[in-house]
């Protein structure tokens, strides 16, 4: 028997038991929560613990009003749950959503509102949003519709990679950033397909992972603001106010219009794994789009506020997310939800991990306390589907929770490393007496993980939030005007430099020390130990003109300009040898923190660190510069890496190496190009031996090898 | 909009010409029109030249044909396939089935010719 004949198959729940509405119906099963489709109907459930009756709403596919509206029988009810099978729907054809009534009590924290129809928190797909940037008509009632959808994608053999975490090199970008930019070159600009055909771009970058910007469900539309520069529209670019848990963005597929997003997606992550990449989603469950008090109600606060958000003793909303509202995360339903959410991306997407936005949050109880053992973190720490998923924390809060390295871990969460970022940003502009906190940050910062080993710290210099690599050397302060908001929003504390003029300038010697820095900060960065993230766009020197919170700027501030993919090339070609050095040369992965503990087989210490004379570190309040080489995990390479912000040239004394082996330079930031960097393995032995003078601001690494470069790194 | 579905026979193949659009509501007559001709054992050749829009349930109705068609060692081609239809089959990864059948296909076709 085959498959379609096995839909042949007799079930004696196939069968109606009532009439309600005009439809027949019998009571469906609670679990699993929304609409799933079963033998002759779909099943559809949902949870509210106050509500004193339910109805299901059914649309025709884009029709303003409701073909059908059904109430829940009672006897449809168990527990707090509404179920119900309803027979001979065509469930590609119908969007749906529920009428909850019950009390309007906000003092004890109840919003019920039966004028409003609300979306399914489990709908796997919603409609109403389908093409990016279309502006909705807001005289319709129900305005994210949820719809059904078959969860039965042809993966073949694919399955979450399980790259080592140590090994990954991510890559944080935005679906429409990517390939909006006119330049792009792709069949379907700003999409999931448009992803997929640059593919081939990241292979050669050689990053084994993406970090996608949120894609569940969100309203690009929702921001009343405009440029007051120019009276363009701004909108929810990021997409960090949450619609819909389950469903991947619509605009973000060019099939969204037809309601495929699912399967583009899917497609998608199958082709980046198939390439050797894996798929992070940055995902937010500390806040929703339903904001405040006078937020719109869409789905949670329709459903159940009092459970689903954080609540004061007036029934206020809580602020930890500075959104408006805060997600009562530890909630016993609530952590449920997350974790069943996080289990369909896992189950039905192949996700192979995810950054949580705001993590702080999520170890917080009903009342904002922060838990010492939040139940959430742990029940995501231990659950068997997520086992070998990637948990990244942004380790704070806009409450004023800080927790990096203090992160409830449970062996499992890495975290966003802030430090690492503050430290090598204050070290690169030249700030003094930050070689001791360096050398602590490069070393996979053993002061904040000691027990949980490097990977735990995802070291980045950049990410969405903030200035891009270019700018952090272009720039000393944030230029936000064309947010709206008076340069008043985006961070203040930047850590940057702008090499001597403020944004872009014709000075050829400004804009050669802008280069040289954007390389040391690679250098830097692919040389530390824990898992580097590149912000999309810095390996080409991509700019966003100074502004540091480019949220709402769906243009040529934020997308992808391919056109400097030629423009740059140089830098291109910097970051491509960059990945490959730290791929090649094991010793710059060690998930263990260095101990400065002998290798027998080559008589130097794991980590040994050096200044201008080598075994002679300088810690002084006054000391810009740096060496560190490191040995032993691997291969019988010595890999050293000397750092100099200072604006003054020195001359390196290099630790002498153990027999058969010399000096070979990989890198030197302040040698022209294509004398900056080589091709891993085909190092350029070194004349004197013994000396190197490493010019201003400049990064040189070196590798300690036998003339054989075959026989040399290990992959 | 109806989906309309003529076959005919070819001395190597049979054709099923399809016009119209595949969607949730006529997936299912395509379906029962192309089972009984997978059954058969003849090569199939599924012509969309005249079909506007395949909507989800359609793809996955086409997919369902593709692998029946493989469990009983048939192959099955599509062709006429709109540019606007190809994009959709070709953005959700559904063209991939099918375009790896065609190549396969023409693989052997090639390597029966050298062998005669």
């Amino acid at each position: 028997m085959t498959e379609a004949q096995s839909e042949l198959v007799l079930r004696v729940d196939a069968y109606p038991t009532h009439e309600v509405g005009g439809y027949r119906v019998r009571a469906g099963k609670p679990f699993p929560f929304g609409a799933n489709v079963v033998p002759g109907g779909v099943s559809f459930s949902v949870f509210s613990d106050q509500a004193t009756s339910m109805s299901l709403v059914i649309y025709k596919r884009g029709e303003p009003e409701p073909m059908a509206e059904l109430e829940f029988p009672e006897e449809f009810r168990t527990g707090s749950v509404f179920a119900m099978t309803v027979f001979g729907l065509d469930h590609e054809n119908i969007e749906y959503g529920y009428r909850a009534d019950g009390p309007f009590d906000p003092a004890s924290g109840h919003r019920f509102d039966a004028r409003q129809v609300l979306s399914d928190p489990y709908a796997r797909l919603i409609a109403g949003r389908d093409v990016w940037g279309v502006e909705p008509d807001r005289s319709r009632g129900y305005q994210y519709r949820s719809r059904v959808c078959l969860q039965d994608f042809d993966w073949g053999d694919d399955t979450p990679l399980g790259i080592r975490a140590e090994d990954l090199v991510v890559y944080e970008t935005h679906v429409r950033g990517f390939t909006r930019h006119p330049s792009s070159g792709v069949t379907a600009p700003g999409t999931f397909a448009g992803l997929r055909e640059k593919i081939p771009y990241l292979k050669e970058l050689g990053v084994n992972c993406v970090e996608l910007l949120p894609v569940f469900e969100f309203d690009e539309c929702d921001n009343p603001r405009s440029n007051p520069e120019t009276g363009e529209k701004l909108y929810d670019y990021w997409g960090y106010n949450t619609v819909s848990f389950f469903a991947p963005k619509a605009g973000y597929a060019a099939t969204g219009r037809y309601g495929m997003q699912g399967d583009e997606f899917r497609t998608l992550i199958k082709d980046l794994h198939a390439a050797g990449i894996e798929v992070i989603l940055d995902v937010v469950f500390n806040h929703t789009a339903e904001g405040n008090e006078q937020g719109p109600t869409i789905s949670f606060k329709g459903l159940d506020n009092a459970t689903y958000y954080m609540l004061t003793p007036e029934g206020y909303y809580f602020n930890f997310s500075g959104t408006g509202n805060t997600v009562n995360c530890n909630h016993p339903v609530v952590r449920n939800y997350v974790l069943d959410c996080l289990r369909h991306w896992v189950a039905d997407y192949h996700i192979d991990g995810f950054r949580f936005d705001l993590a702080a949050i999520l170890g917080r109880s009903a009342d904002g306390t922060p838990l010492p053992n939040p139940p959430l973190l742990e029940l995501l720490a231990y659950d068997p589907v997520l086992r070998h998923t990637k948990l990244i924390a942004e380790a704070w809060d806009a409450g004023g929770l800080y927790e990096v390295g203090n992160f409830p871990a449970y062996g499992r969460w890495a975290e966003w490393n802030g430090k690492y970022r503050d430290t090598v940003r204050s070290f690169l502009k030249g700030d003094p007496g930050i070689t001791g906190e360096l050398a602590t940050r490069i070393a996979g910062s053993p002061d904040l993980y000691s027990s949980r080993g490097t990977s735990a710290s995802v070291n980045f210099l950049t990410a969405h939030d903030g200035f891009t690599l270019a700018d952090l050397v272009s720039y000393n302060d944030k230029h936000n005007e064309a947010n709206g908001e008076g340069n008043n929003d985006g961070g203040n504390d930047n850590a940057s430099w702008n090499c001597g003029a403020e944004g872009p300038t014709d000075d050829p010697g400004i804009n050669a020390l802008r280069l040289r820095q954007m390389k040391n900060a690679l250098a830097i960065l692919f040389t530390s130990q824990g898992i580097p993230m590149l912000l999309a766009g810095d390996e080409v020197a991509r700019t966003q003109q100074g502004n540091n919170n480019t949220y709402c700027q769906d243009n040529e501030l934020s997308w992808f300009d391919w056109d400097q993919v030629d423009d740059n090339a140089e830098l291109l070609r910097f970051t491509r040898q960059m990945i490959a050095f730290r791929k090649r040369h094991r010793e710059l992965r060690s998930t263990s923190h260095p101990t400065g503990a002998l290798r027998d087989s080559l008589g130097l210490p794991d980590i040994s660190w050096h200044g201008e004379r080598a075994w002679q570190p300088d810690w002084s309040p006054e000391s810009r510069l740096l060496a560190v080489a490191r040995c032993g995990t691997g291969d019988d390479d010595v890999v050293y890496v000397a750092m100099n912000s200072h604006w003054e040239s020195h001359d390196l004394e290099l630790p002498a190496l153990p027999g058969g082996r010399s000096w070979h330079l990989f890198a030197d930031t302040g040698a022209e190009a294509p004398y900056d960097i080589r091709t891993p393995g085909a190092e350029q032995e070194l004349d004197n031996a013994g000396k190197y003078l490493i010019g201003p601001r400049s990064v040189v690494i070196l590798v300690g090898r036998t003339n054989d470069p075959e026989t040399t790194g290990t992959p | 909009m109806t989906l309309n579905l003529k076959q005919r026979r070819n001395k190597a193949s049979t054709v099923l010409v399809a016009t119209g659009e595949i969607n949730s509501e006529t997936s299912g007559s395509m379906l029962q029109a192309l089972l009984p001709l997978v059954r058969e054992g003849r090569p199939l050749r599924i012509d969309l030249t005249a079909v506007t829009y395949v909507s989800s349930a359609g793809l996955r109705t086409l997919l369902v044909v593709y692998r029946e068609a493989q469990h009983a060692g048939v192959s099955v081609t599509l062709y006429g396939v709109s540019e606007e239809v190809r994009f959709v089959m070709s953005a959700t990864g559904f063209l991939d089935f099918f375009e790896a059948g065609e190549a396969a296909a023409a693989e052997a076709k090639v390597q029966a010719g050298t062998v005669r």
